[in-house]
């Protein structure tokens, strides 16, 4: 039977795999994918504890929400800057994004 | 098996497997196509969870939304067909480290915790709910989420446009007319004839 355990393991693996793409992916975009895998990570945490632990309350669905909307937000305004910079450098590698260091 | 144990198990492998091959495909563009796949497995997942109106925002918003922002800006940036020599930095061996050593953190510690699994089943109209709580309760979160995705918005639209001060090495080039355009533009005389 399907329980907690399960949705939370599943969640950590995923959580994992996008910290690995974010760690190791050269490409702005490719490491924008790999945070946005997290986020739903996360949300698949939230919504399990929701569904298990309070049963009743779905307040763990809202928090749910509020970080899809957040998530868009980010993902739009990362995605602007992405494009920015490879209009002035032709290149979106982040390992050589070193511009903005101060 | 019951059903549900099989619909978790294939949702799970679909999303790991689709997760593995965006963080590790050479070509940007087929990983931003296995992310529409994980997240069409997360919403599969939210099914399963008994969130009906969170399947559908996942659908709608990252399915739909996020999804074609992250594919537009492939297409917008990446040379797809060269540039994927190097698809991954120096810091391979150390992010896989890192992360599997943060997968073993997470597991232990889930293993080790007694969570307070409440017995209940879920009640009916959770939406309905989920509507109320969030203008009666999270009324002042939900108004500063709306504030934040106008300002994102915004912020976007002012980051992305092009500032012809500060970018002078690229020549704008106007499209070229139509070629009865030319010729009417050419010879004035005949075109108004």
């Amino acid at each position: 039977m399907i329980g907690l355990d399960h949705y939370l393991a599943l969640s950590a693996i995923v959580f994992c795999i996008g910290v690995y793409g974010m760690l190791t992916r050269r490409n702005a975009v490719g490491v924008l994918m790999s945070v946005e895998l997290m986020f739903n990570a996360v949300n698949i945490t939230l919504v399990a504890f929701a569904r298990y632990v309070t049963p009743g309350a779905v307040t763990g669905q809202v928090v749910a929400v509020f970080t899809i909307a957040v998530a868009a937000a980010e993902a739009t305004v990362a995605l602007a800057i992405v494009l920015l910079i490879y209009q002035h450098h032709r290149g979106i590698d982040v390992d050589r994004i070193n511009f903005m260091k101060w | 098996m019951d059903t549900i144990s099989l619909a978790f198990f294939a949702l799970a492998f679909l999303i790991i497997a689709s997760s593995i091959f965006v963080v590790s495909s050479r070509n940007v563009f087929h990983s931003a196509i296995f992310l529409v796949l994980a997240l069409f497995g997360v919403a599969g997942i939210f099914v399963l969870l008994e969130a009906p109106f969170l399947a559908a925002a996942q659908v709608l918003i990252y399915v739909g939304a996020v999804s074609m922002l992250m594919i537009f800006a492939v297409m917008l940036t990446a040379r797809i067909a060269d540039a994927s020599l190097h698809h991954t930095n120096e810091q391979v061996g150390t992010g896989f480290i890192v992360s599997a050593g943060l997968l073993v953190v997470i597991l232990y510690s889930l293993w080790k915790t007694p969570f307070a699994v409440s017995p209940d089943a879920v009640t009916e109209g959770a939406g309905k709910t989920l509507g109320q709580l969030l203008l009666t309760k999270f009324v002042l979160p939900f108004e500063i989420v709306s504030v934040l995705l106008l300002g994102a918005l915004i912020g976007a639209v002012v980051i992305a446009k092009k500032d012809p001060s500060t970018t002078p090495e690229r020549e704008t080039r106007p499209i070229p007319l139509p070629k009865s355009a030319q010729k009417a533009a050419q010879q004035p005389g005949t075109a108004e004839n």
